[in-house]
């Protein structure tokens, strides 16, 4: 009990810095919300109109003490560019892009640990090169190319798949999950690829572990030994790596959701950067923080499971 | 007593040394039923290469090997791979020098005190606790039960080593393979481990073949000794002969690096 304190007190801590950062690098950055709004012809009077309506022309400790009590309560303000509630604004947009995620993550799990138990027990050294080269290409495709290949070769020459043709969850699930399935794809791969050669690593390298020679005394067979013995100990950075990956995943969902003109929350984080529509960007931010705290939260708890030398305390 | 271990003008080779030059150059030794033989050499004499030989562990791949090991009746090197495997963890164990690091981490004691009984016989889950119970026990481990449930970090060195031949036991072997078994204890646990050995070598009328590159360990535990110096067994004697009147310049050099009262070592 007191660790799950702990970890809650240490993800709040985390998420407050995060929110701190990302306002604070507002204030640097050069530009303004009223310049963005009122194009930049306004008479200096409109924009400062503007801004004390805005609240701008309040002291930054301020606006930030502000925007945190009324986040804590569970509001998120208004949009400066659009004049709209930005938890309204988020909504579908935030569930689109939090199930592609979850998607990308998932296929990432499901297909990179068979593969890298199979990398890491495959004798022939033909095969082994083999597998290894190919894994070394997929890994150094960025997500984005592979959207683009996806939808050439499953668009254009397969036409299977009509890039664009996007349906909200909120009309058809079915058609929805289905046209996440190739973006998803995109995204995982590159990370499938490192979580293979990670996990093959880690098999090999525990193969030659002392306890190996023990089995290997008592008879075992190699598979054997695998299964029994050097799985469980091979998978446990992986647990970490994976938590990694989640950050990865959702960076590059951003961009490979433009590819594939899914309406989520990327394309609306770059177009409000660049109108400085902090409200938006900060909930944003926010939200992608507290996803990846909370998967190192279950990688933390996965990682204690699996290892007895490290048990909650 | 009968012939339990036999080897003869045993030659392993490692593919990557350079030509004419064997790990282990023409051995042959014998081993009864419940005798207990030092092998002695210092590192790199050939000692554990010829352990693992026997005990079917060495890497094939890498090595060429000649000559004939028979155990119990059978020829190891000419064995497949699942022959070798039916006799290790059943009439064949072996106990290593690392007991930190020699068992799994992630695993209980438990299972892995009993794992070859799961592979070797066809005994019911309850019935393999009672016999790693059982082994623990002989071992001389405290309690163990309370120990069957733990993982290994939460034990010392000294009762992993326990542990460790709990496990080899637990098989009934013929032959135990102990390399080295005391080399990673302090004083006081190494004197009790082979004071175990030696009980366990009589109650079960098990042979040990017990390798150390120190002399005054092996005197205590074995009657017969063989030494071995570049891959060749050099002299060979009951460990009383040795030390009363050592043929070779070697085992000579062997017993002077032994530090007596008078004669300390410079470290």
């Amino acid at each position: 009990m007191r660790y799950a304190a702990k970890k809650l007190f240490t993800l709040i801590i985390t998420l407050f810095i995060v929110s701190l950062l990302a306002f604070l690098a507002f204030q640097i950055i050069p530009g303004d919300p009223t310049t963005a709004m009122l194009g930049t012809q306004a008479t200096p009077e409109a924009r400062a109109e503007l801004q004390a309506e805005l609240g701008l022309d309040r002291p930054v400790p301020v606006r930030y003490w502000d925007w945190l009590t009324s986040f804590l309560t569970g509001d998120f303000g208004e949009s400066y560019s659009y004049r709209l509630p930005v938890a309204g604004l988020l909504g579908e947009k935030l569930a689109i892009t939090g199930v592609l995620i979850l998607m990308a993550f998932l296929f990432t799990i499901v297909l990179s640990i068979p593969l890298g138990i199979l990398a890491g027990s495959i004798r022939n050294p033909v095969l082994d090169k083999l597998m290894t080269a190919l894994d070394q290409v997929v890994m150094s495709v960025p997500s984005f190319f592979l959207g683009i290949l996806t939808c050439y070769l499953f668009g254009t020459l397969l036409r299977v798949f009509v890039p664009g043709d996007f349906v909200s969850y909120t009309q058809d699930w079915g058609a929805f999950l289905s046209y996440l399935i190739l973006p998803a794809l995109s995204i995982a791969l590159p990370r499938v690829a490192m979580t293979v050669k990670m996990l093959r690593g880690s098999i090999l390298e525990q193969l030659g572990e002392d306890y190996v020679r023990t089995a290997r005394s008592r008879g075992l067979p190699r598979g054997e030994i695998l299964r029994r013995h050097v799985l469980k100990n091979a998978l446990l950075p992986v647990i970490t790596f994976l938590a990694v990956s989640a950050a990865e995943i959702m960076t590059s969902s951003i961009i490979v959701e433009q590819v594939f003109t899914i309406p989520g929350v990327g394309r609306l984080l770059l177009s409000s950067i660049s109108n400085r529509d902090f409200p938006v960007v900060q909930a944003i931010v926010v939200i992608l923080a507290a996803w990846i705290v909370v998967v190192n939260l279950v990688a933390d708890v996965l990682y204690q499971l699996a290892d007895p030398r490290i048990r909650l305390r | 007593m009968a012939e339990l271990l036999s080897v003869r003008d045993l030659r392993v080779r490692f593919h990557r040394a350079p030509p004419g030059r064997y790990a282990v150059d023409g051995v042959s030794f014998s081993l009864e039923e419940g005798e207990i033989l030092g092998l002695v050499g210092e590192s790199g004499s050939g000692k554990t290469v010829t352990a693992m030989t026997v005990s079917g562990l060495l890497p094939r791949r890498q090595t060429q090997v000649s000559g004939s090991v028979i155990l119990a009746g059978r020829e190891i090197l000419g064995s497949s791979e699942a022959q070798l495997r039916a006799l290790q963890g059943s009439d064949l164990a072996v106990v290593f020098q690392e007991p930190m690091t020699s068992l799994n981490p992630v695993l209980r004691i438990g299972p892995q005190v009993e794992e070859s009984l799961r592979f070797h016989t066809r005994l019911s889950a309850g019935e393999r606790r009672q016999r790693a119970l059982e082994a623990m026990a002989q071992a001389e481990l405290p309690d163990p039960e309370a120990l069957y449930r733990k993982y290994p970090h939460e034990l010392s060195g000294g009762m992993l080593q326990r542990v460790m031949i709990a496990a080899a036991i637990v098989s009934r072997p013929k032959l135990l393979l102990a390399d080295e078994p005391t080399t990673a204890l302090d004083v006081t646990i190494q004197a009790q481990i082979l004071a175990l050995l030696k009980k366990l070598s009589l109650e079960n009328h098990m042979a040990i073949l017990f390798i150390s590159h120190d002399l005054n360990v092996v005197r205590r535990l074995c009657r017969r000794v063989a030494v071995m110096q570049r891959g060749r067994l050099v002299e060979t004697g009951t460990a009383e002969e040795l030390f009363r009147a050592p043929r070779e310049d070697y085992t000579r050099q062997l017993i002077a690096a032994i530090p007596t009262r008078e004669r300390r070592l410079d470290v």
